[in-house]
C-alpha cells in the first residue's frame, strides 16, 4: 500500500481514522501532501491569484475553487434559473412548461428572490398571494443561523428602506439574503416534519461525473409540525438542522432524530405504493443531476479537485421533492454511533473513488472508478460514459423518459444509476 | 356444507354467530335490493337473487366472515371440554400461570401503594379538554409536563414507575416449571435435555417443520430476497407484483394468506395483512375507536403511565421507530380500554386480573377487570405495535390490525401454556432444534455458562421486534401470518445461532456470547431460515 501524505484542516475522527487505517502520514498544508481535506478558507488560499501555488499531478484536494456557484444560496438559484432559460431557448424538451408557465421537469427549487436586489419583484409576487409564508436565509451562513420566516411585508422593512434610498450602497455578501417560498405542506411522518440529507461526490464537472451515497438520512424535527402562524417563530418546529434541534428539550442522543433513507423508503412504499416512491426517488436524483449541470459550465474544472456535497431536500405531501440547498462542507461531526459509522463509510468510499486503493494519485487518470471501489456509492451520472453509450448524441437531449425501465442485465450501463 | 372436517355442532355455532352479526342484516338488505330489480323474473327468484349477490361481491364478504370465524374458533371436540381446559389442559401449568398472575398483580398493587397513585381515576373537565387537544401529540406533553396530572411534582414523575416485569423475570418463572408427574434426571440412562426448559411438551422436529414451511424452500423465489434492487425484476418481482394485484382484487382471506407464504411485496403488505386478519373497517368500527378514545380522555389509569414509560424506554430510543412515538400512544391507550380483548381469554391460559371498587375488596359484585382489556403491559410491550407503523398511516387501521395480531398471536408470547406456539413451547422447540442440529455449539455454550435460551428468550417474547431491522421484522411477520404459526420465531433463533457459530465457539463467557449476538440489525432473515431448514 502506498504510504501517502495527507493534510487535513479538520481533526474529525471519521477523517483521521480513515487516514490512519491506510497508513498515511500526516503533514502540514504547506508541505508536499498527496491528499488534502481542506476547509473552504484554505481553498481560497490555495487557488488565490497572489499567494496560491500550483498543484502537482499527485495531489488531490477536497474542494473546487469556485464551488460557491453551487453552494451559495443566491448563486445556486441564479445558475439554475439561467440553465432553465438556456434550455428553453434552445427548445430542449426538458424545458417544457405547463399552461401556467411553470416548468414541468425543471421545477425543483421553490420560487426564490434575491434581496435586496429583487425586492420589488418580490413585493409584486407577494402581493399576488398575500397569505403565503416565505423563508429568509442569509447567503453566506450555514447550519440554520440567521434564518427566519416572513408572512408580512413589514418584517422586511430593512430592505425596502435600503432600496428606496438615493445613495445606493451595494450590499456586501454578508447582507444579501435569499427569500424563498416556504413549503408549508411538507410531507409529515408521525406528524413530524423532516428533510433529507444526501451526499453527492463530484470528481469532475466537465465531463460531469457524480456519485450518490446510498446511506443518506432524514432529519426530523422534535416538535410536531404546526403550520399555524403562531408557531412561525418556533424554530424547533420549522428548521430541521441538527445544530438547532440539538438544543431542544426532546432531542434524543441515541438516534439524534435521524432516520435512514432505507426506512423512509420502506415507509413510503408500504403506505403510498411502490410506483410513486420510485418516482420520488428518481425525481430527486434528476434534480441533483440538473443542479450540477447548471453550474458545470461555470465551475473551474481543475482536475486536482473533487468535492463531497451535502444536498438538502424537502419532500412535500404530494411526494414532490424540492432542492433547498447544497452544502460544500457537510458536517462530519457524529451525533450518534450509527452516524459515526455512516460518516466513516462516507469518507472511506470517497477516498477509494478519488484515489484507487493502493495507488498514488495521478490526476491524469480517466476518473472511471472500478465497480468494486464504489462502496456505498452508486454512479449517479457519468457524462463521459453516457456519451460513449449514446453514440455521439448530446446527453442533454436525453429527457427523463430515456433512462426509465432499463433494469435488464443486457445493457450494463455504468453511465447512470439505472 | 358437507365438509366432514367440521362437526354439525361447529357449523351450527358458525351459523348462529353469523346470524347475530352485522353481515346478516347487510345481506338481507342487499337481497331486498336484488329482488327489487326489474330484471328479475319471478320464476327464477332464488337463482336470480343469488347471482345478483355474487355479482356485487357478497359471496366474497360472506366467505371472509366465515374464514374469520374459522381462524378464531378452534374446532369443537366431543365431548366438549370444560372452559378451563380450553384455556389450558394441563393442571400444573394452569396453576403456574395463576401464581404468576398473582405475583404481577401484587407488584402492581404495591407500586400503587408506594407511589400513592390510584389504579384509576376520573379526569377533571379541564384535563379532559387538554388531552383532547393534545391527542395526536402525546409524545411531547406526556405525564412529565404540567399537564394536569395532580400527582406530578415535576419532571421526575415517570421515573418513579418501574415496568411490572421484564422478559427475564418471566424466563425465571418458566425455568422453574416442573411437571409433578414426571421425574427426569434422577433415573440413570434417562435422556437428558440440555436446555433449561424442563417441561416435557411435544414440539415439532425438523422434518415436520420442513413440511410446514415447504413454500419457503430454497428453490422457491421469496419476497425479501429475490426482489431486491440489484436483481433484474423480470426474474421474480414483476410476476409477483402482478399476481399480488390479482390476489388483492379478489379480497379473499385464504387466498391472501396463501400468497403471503412467500412473503409480501412491500407496497402490498398493508392490504394483504388486512385481508388475512379480516380487518375491514366500517362506520361501527370507527365509532368504536372513538368511544375508546373518549374512555381514555375521561379516565386515567395507572396502566397508562406504565405504557408511557414503556414507549419512552423502548420505541423512543430506537432509531427505527422513534418517528412513530405518538402513534403508539394512540394505539396502546385505547387498547387497554378495549373490552373486546377480553374474549381472547377463552383460549388464553391467562385470566384478566380483577380489582375491586374502593372499600369492597373481595366482593364479587364489585369486581372489575383491571385494566379493562385484562392485559397488563410489560417491558417491551410497545414494540408489538411499532413495526406495523410502517404499514398504516391512519391510526385507526393500525389499531385494529394490532388488536387482531395481539389476540391471535402475540398473547401467546407472555403466558404460560402447553400450546405448541406458546412461549414455553417455542422455547422448548428452540432448545431441541439447537441441541439436535448444533450440538457442539450448544455443548460449548453450556460449558462456558451460557444457556442459549437466556440470550434468545427476549427475541422470542418480542417476536424479534426491535432486534432486527424493520423490513426484516415485517418479512418475518408475513410468515407468521401466512403459516398461522409462531414457530418460525424459534426456527429463526436457531438459524441465527448457526450463522454466528464460528464466533460463538470462541467465546469463554456468558457476556462474550451475548456480545456476539447483540446486534442483529444486519441480518437477512429469509435466507437464514432457508439455510437452517433446508440445507442440512
Amino acid at each position: 500500500m502506498a504510504r501517502l501524505k495527507y493534510a487535513s484542516d479538520m481533526d474529525k475522527s471519521v477523517l483521521l481514522n480513515n487516514f490512519e487505517t491506510r497508513g498515511w502520514v500526516p503533514v502540514g498544508p504547506d508541505d508536499d501532501w498527496n491528499f488534502y481535506w481542506a476547509n473552504v478558507q484554505s481553498i481560497r488560499n490555495v487557488f488565490s491569484i497572489d499567494c496560491g501555488f500550483r498543484l502537482t499531478d499527485d495531489q488531490v484536494i477536497s474542494h473546487f475553487p469556485n464551488h460557491v456557484e453551487l453552494t451559495r444560496k443566491d448563486l445556486m438559484v441564479k445558475n439554475i434559473k439561467r440553465y432553465r432559460k438556456d434550455l428553453d431557448k434552445e427548445g430542449n424538451p426538458l424545458a417544457e412548461k405547463d399552461e401556467n408557465g411553470r416548468y414541468i421537469h425543471l421545477d425543483f427549487i421553490p420560487q426564490t428572490f434575491m434581496l435586496p436586489a429583487d425586492y420589488n419583484l418580490f413585493v409584486e409576487e407577494f402581493r399576488k398571494n398575500p397569505n403565503t409564508t416565505w423563508i429568509m436565509k442569509p447567503c453566506g451562513k450555514a447550519r440554520g443561523v440567521g434564518i427566519f420566516l416572513v408572512n408580512k411585508l413589514s418584517q422586511l422593512k430593512k430592505w425596502s428602506r435600503d432600496s428606496k434610498t438615493s445613495n445606493f450602497t451595494p450590499p456586501t455578501s454578508k447582507d444579501t439574503y435569499v427569500i424563498s417560498k416556504y413549503i408549508d405542506n411538507p410531507l409529515l411522518i408521525g406528524g413530524k416534519k423532516f428533510d433529507l440529507r444526501l451526499y453527492v461526490l463530484v470528481t469532475s464537472f466537465r465531463p460531469l461525473k457524480c456519485y450518490l451515497f446510498r446511506l443518506g438520512f432524514a432529519r426530523f424535527c422534535t416538535v410536531k409540525y404546526n403550520a399555524s402562524i403562531n408557531e412561525l417563530d418556533n424554530m424547533f418546529v420549522h428548521l430541521t438542522n441538527v445544530s438547532i434541534q440539538k438544543q431542544g428539550d426532546d432531542y434524543n442522543n441515541v438516534h439524534g432524530g435521524k432516520w435512514t433513507v432505507q426506512n423512509l423508503r420502506l415507509f413510503l412504499e408500504g403506505t403510498r405504493g411502490k410506483e410513486v416512491t420510485d418516482r420520488l426517488f428518481d425525481e430527486m436524483q434528476w434534480q441533483i443531476v440538473h443542479s450540477l449541470k447548471a453550474v458545470a459550465g461555470g465551475i473551474s474544472n481543475d482536475r486536482h479537485c473533487f468535492e463531497c456535497y451535502g444536498y438538502d431536500i424537502i419532500i412535500d405531501d404530494n411526494l414532490k421533492p424540492w432542492l433547498i440547498e447544497v452544502n460544500a462542507s457537510p458536517s462530519l461531526t457524529s451525533t450518534t454511533s450509527s452516524d459515526r459509522i455512516m460518516k466513516y463509510k462516507l469518507i472511506n468510499d470517497v477516498i477509494n473513488i478519488v484515489i484507487p486503493p493502493g495507488q498514488v494519485p495521478d490526476v491524469r487518470w480517466n476518473k472511471i472508478p472500478a465497480k468494486e471501489h464504489l462502496g456505498n456509492f452508486d454512479v449517479l451520472y457519468d457524462e463521459e460514459l453516457a456519451q460513449q453509450d449514446v453514440m455521439g448524441g448530446d446527453p442533454r437531449k436525453l429527457g427523463p423518459g430515456t433512462f426509465r425501465g432499463k433494469r435488464d442485465g443486457s445493457r450494463p450501463s455504468p453511465a447512470t444509476w439505472k | 356444507m358437507g365438509d366432514s372436517n367440521y362437526s354439525k355442532a361447529y357449523i351450527q355455532t358458525l351459523i348462529d354467530e353469523l346470524k347475530t352479526s352485522k353481515i346478516y342484516t347487510d345481506l338481507q338488505c342487499a337481497a331486498q335490493v336484488e329482488i327489487a330489480k326489474p330484471t328479475l323474473r319471478l320464476s327464477e327468484l332464488k337463482k336470480g337473487v343469488l347471482n345478483g349477490l355474487v355479482n356485487s361481491g357478497w359471496d366474497r364478504k360472506l366467505r371472509n366472515a366465515i374464514y374469520r370465524f374459522l381462524q378464531t374458533h378452534p374446532k369443537l371436540q366431543f365431548p366438549s371440554p370444560p372452559p378451563e381446559h380450553l384455556k389450558e389442559p394441563l393442571v400444573f401449568l394452569r396453576k403456574a400461570q395463576q401464581a404468576w398472575e398473582k405475583r404481577i398483580l401484587k407488584s402492581l398493587n404495591s407500586m400503587c401503594t408506594d407511589l400513592n397513585i390510584p389504579l384509576a381515576r376520573k379526569r377533571p373537565e379541564k384535563e379532559q379538554k387538554e388531552w383532547a387537544q393534545k391527542w395526536t401529540e402525546l409524545g411531547i406533553d406526556g405525564p412529565d409536563a404540567d399537564f394536569g396530572w395532580e400527582a406530578c411534582q415535576g419532571c421526575a414523575y415517570l421515573s418513579q414507575f418501574r415496568p411490572v416485569y421484564a422478559p427475564k423475570d418471566f424466563l425465571e418463572v418458566i425455568i422453574g416449571l416442573q411437571n409433578p408427574n414426571y421425574h427426569g434426571s434422577d433415573t440413570p440412562g434417562f435422556y437428558h435435555l440440555w436446555g433449561i426448559v424442563q417441561v416435557p411438551l411435544k414440539v415439532k422436529d425438523i422434518d415436520e417443520l420442513r413440511l410446514q414451511y415447504s413454500d419457503m424452500s430454497i428453490n422457491q423465489c421469496q419476497s425479501g430476497i429475490d426482489d431486491a434492487q440489484d436483481i433484474p425484476s423480470e426474474l421474480f418481482e414483476q410476476e409477483r407484483v402482478k399476481l399480488g394485484k390479482k390476489v388483492i382484487n379478489t379480497n379473499h382471506g385464504p387466498l391472501a394468506q396463501e400468497f403471503s407464504k412467500k412473503g409480501c411485496p412491500t407496497s402490498m403488505r398493508a392490504t394483504l395483512w388486512c385481508q388475512i386478519l379480516a380487518v375491514e373497517l366500517d362506520e361501527i368500527d370507527i365509532l368504536y375507536y372513538e368511544q375508546l378514545k373518549t374512555n381514555v380522555l375521561q379516565h386515567d389509569l395507572l396502566v397508562d403511565s406504565l405504557l408511557y414509560k414503556d414507549v419512552k424506554l423502548t420505541a423512543t430510543n430506537d432509531d427505527q421507530y422513534f418517528v412513530f412515538e405518538d402513534f403508539l400512544y394512540q394505539v396502546l391507550l385505547p387498547f387497554s380500554r378495549d373490552t373486546y380483548v377480553l374474549n381472547h381469554f377463552d383460549y388464553n391460559s391467562a385470566s384478566p386480573p380483577k380489582s375491586y371498587i374502593r372499600g369492597r375488596l373481595g366482593m364479587d359484585e364489585f369486581a372489575v377487570n383491571y385494566p379493562p382489556n385484562g392485559v397488563i403491559p410489560f417491558h417491551g410491550f410497545a414494540m408489538y405495535v411499532a413495526p406495523m407503523c410502517f404499514l398504516y398511516k391512519e391510526t385507526i387501521t393500525l389499531y385494529y390490525v394490532f388488536r387482531e395480531m395481539y389476540v391471535r398471536y402475540f398473547f401467546r408470547l407472555h403466558s404460560i401454556s402447553s400450546h405448541p406456539q406458546g412461549i414455553v413451547g417455542l422455547s422448548l422447540l428452540f432448545e431441541s432444534l439447537l441441541q439436535t442440529h448444533e450440538s457442539d455449539l450448544f455443548f460449548h455454550l453450556k460449558s462456558v455458562g451460557c444457556q442459549p435460551l437466556k440470550v434468545a428468550f427476549k427475541w422470542l417474547v418480542r417476536a424479534f421486534s426491535g432486534y432486527l431491522s424493520s423490513d426484516q421484522v415485517l418479512l418475518l411477520w408475513d410468515r407468521v401470518l401466512a403459516y398461522n404459526s409462531l414457530e418460525i420465531l424459534a426456527v429463526l433463533a436457531v438459524a441465527i445461532f448457526s450463522f454466528r457459530k464460528t464466533n460463538l465457539m470462541k467465546v469463554q463467557s456468558y457476556n462474550a456470547a451475548e456480545a456476539v449476538l447483540a446486534d442483529l440489525t444486519t441480518l437477512q432473515v429469509i435466507p437464514l431460515i432457508q439455510l437452517s431448514l433446508f440445507s442440512k
